[in-house]
């Protein structure tokens, strides 16, 4: 299998209509294919492995991620956000390659050995030109890799083979469903999963794609209007700054064409998802789960769940804004117990998933796949008797209080809910009598409030192991630029102060 | 001899369509367009199309068996009707999922 069969596909239906808008220019799905096959004969003229990608997003990321299939090497995108050692780490491990890159990004970069580099706008320029057609290599075994964010580690590249994206992208979406007046605008990054996938989906649906390189509210929402946008994906910090720029600056949240927003990537706080519904009454909502390792989406909970959760008197329906959703119809989803053993229904553990879609392998390391194929996710969770999979943190983020496991997630909802509270994170710092004990960080918003307030309250509403030892009033939690928080960053401040 | 492994590509021998395996059977079975067997990409066809097994392939659908053990996705349409052992194949019905991505 091999990915650009998917952009073939299309190319072959549609081949006059815009596969993507950028900065106002249009190329059509034959052009499109075109420049895939220019960045093939890129890659093969540079003689590489890999061909690398350290750029905001531009119509020279589809074209690079299926040039990379067709000359069968992987694409790598590169967080461009990183620090210039952090960069130049990363690159020193894709080497030999050739490099599209944003000049910016390589300014103070000491670049390793082995390494081509293409500025992007020449690269784009060049491959839109060509004509020639080279010949894909369906013996290609990996897509792209992708570096995880490391919020734990050095980062870890993981590889998603083409049957991995393919199985995907056939199970999941219809080809060519897209009518020809649908659009969807792609904020997330080249180098996030959400990004490869928002690709490959849009384009194998036949939507077009309006590429919005950095997200800012307003230039959101004027996209929304002027390309007449139907579709979106945001991770939930951007749902939130498009939420509080409408409520702060009194917009009227006009969005005629929109009729669909997937969020996902992060966890999703009830009053930012509720307040969206409330702006936007007439738009459908889905929640997407999924892991780079997992090729992106496992989990679903669509519009109708959404409606009906926000409008029940049930307190079990209700909770389901807060749920991840259902698995895929091609995705088997189990939540086990430490011994691995599979647990009943509203009982907390580890999910494992299973299917054609999920990798589970790391360059270097080699597949974390059992012997049966499940792969374990880290996440935790549970299922209610309806199936509906909620979400209770990482496994690595769990605190081991005197053998007692205590998932952070839910002291953090405890303290968020107090009305001094603006944000709260919640860790395990060393104890020498409990092994790990429970600290916070807390964001306040306004008033002064004691940390022995807090305590009792956290105290009154779940057990006294949970109650946080000590508190730390912060101005701002550590997020990365996509929403998620940096734990590490917060243990390593109760360490220091 | 096919060998129908996931992955694997095949064209008719009578008409333009083209099918990948997405779910595989391997060997000992025979998959046919048109009312010839379908050859490897890289072989001639030849021989003509059967009028009775000629209502066409779509693009982009999955066509399965009755057990759906055997997937194999339309990527490019022709005239011909798939057949696996003798068996019309259907195009596949699965749900519509929301736009996720």
């Amino acid at each position: 299998m091999n990915i650009i069969t998917l952009l073939e596909m299309t190319a072959e239906t549609f081949p006059d209509r815009v596969a993507l808008t950028c900065e106002g220019r249009g190329i059509d799905y034959a052009g499109l294919l075109r420049a895939a096959h220019g960045a093939a004969a890129a890659v093969r003229a540079a003689g590489v492995a890999r061909l690398g990608h350290l750029a905001v997003t531009s119509p020279a990321a589809p074209a690079a991620l299926f040039g990379a299939a067709i000359a069968g090497v992987p694409y790598v995108p590169l967080n461009y956000r990183l620090t210039k050692e952090e960069i130049a780490a990363l690159i020193g491990r894709i080497a030999p390659a050739l490099l599209i890159a944003d000049a910016d990004y390589l300014v103070g970069v000491n670049l390793p050995g082995g390494v081509e580099v293409v500025d992007r706008g020449a690269f784009l320029a060049r491959v839109l030109a060509y004509a020639e057609p080279e010949e894909a290599d369906f013996e290609a075994s990996v897509a792209v890799e992708l570096f995880t964010s490391g919020t734990t580690g050095k980062p870890k590249a993981a590889v998603l083979r083409h049957e991995n994206l393919f199985s995907y992208i056939v199970g999941s979406v219809e080809f060519g469903s897209a009518a020809e007046d649908e659009a969807t605008l792609v904020t997330v990054p080249p180098y996030h999963i959400a990004g490869i996938s928002a690709m490959l989906s849009s384009i194998y649906a036949g939507r077009r794609m309006i590429q919005l390189p950095n997200f800012s509210p307003e230039e959101w929402l004027r996209l929304c209007r002027e390309e007449k946008v139907t579709n979106a994906f945001l991770v939930p910090t951007m749902l939130r700054r498009v939420i509080d720029h409408l409520a702060g600056s009194g917009e009227k949240p006009d969005c005629p064409s929109l009729r669909a927003v997937a969020y996902g990537g992060g966890r999703m706080p009830l009053s930012v998802i509720e307040q969206a519904m409330a702006m936007f009454p007439g738009v459908d909502f889905t929640n997407a789960y999924g892991l780079t390792e997992t090729s992106s989406t496992i989990c679903l909970l669509g519009p109708d769940d959404h409606r009906q959760a926000a409008a029940g008197e049930d307190p079990l329906i209700r909770r389901r804004l807060a749920s991840v959703g259902r698995p895929l119809p091609t995705v088997e989803l189990e939540v086990r117990d430490e011994e691995g053993k599979p647990v009943g229904a509203d009982v907390i553990g580890g999910i494992h998933v299973r299917g054609p879609q999920v990798s589970g392998e790391y360059g270097g390391i080699g597949s974390m796949l059992c012997p049966e194929g499940w792969f374990d996710t880290r996440d935790r969770g549970f299922i209610d008797g309806e199936g509906y999979l909620f979400l209770d943190g990482r496994a690595d983020d769990v605190i081991v209080r005197g053998g007692e496991n205590i998932s952070p997630g839910e002291i953090e909802a405890v303290l968020l809910a107090h009305p001094a509270v603006a944000d709260a994170a919640v860790v395990g710092v060393p104890s020498e009598e409990w092994g790990e004990v429970v600290v916070a960080a807390i964001v306040l918003r306004g008033r002064d409030v004691l940390a022995e307030e807090l305590q009792i309250w956290v105290r009154d509403q779940l057990r006294s192991s949970r109650v946080p030892e000590r508190i730390r009033y912060v101005d701002n939690l550590p997020y990365n630029e996509l929403g998620k928080l940096l734990r590490r960053v917060v243990r390593d401040d109760f360490h220091a102060g | 001899m096919q060998v129908l492994k996931a992955g694997s590509r095949w064209k008719s021998a009578v008409c333009d369509t083209q099918v990948m395996i997405i779910k595989g059977v391997g060997e000992g079975h025979e998959l046919s367009c048109g009312g010839a067997p379908m050859v490897g990409a890289a072989e001639a066809g030849g021989g003509s199309l059967d009028p009775d097994k000629a209502e066409g392939t779509l693009m982009g659908k999955r066509y399965v068996n009755a057990d759906e053990s055997l997937e194999a996705l339309c990527v490019k349409e022709g005239k011909g009707s798939l057949y696996f052992d003798g068996e019309k194949l259907g195009p596949k019905q699965a749900k519509a999922l929301p736009t996720s991505d």
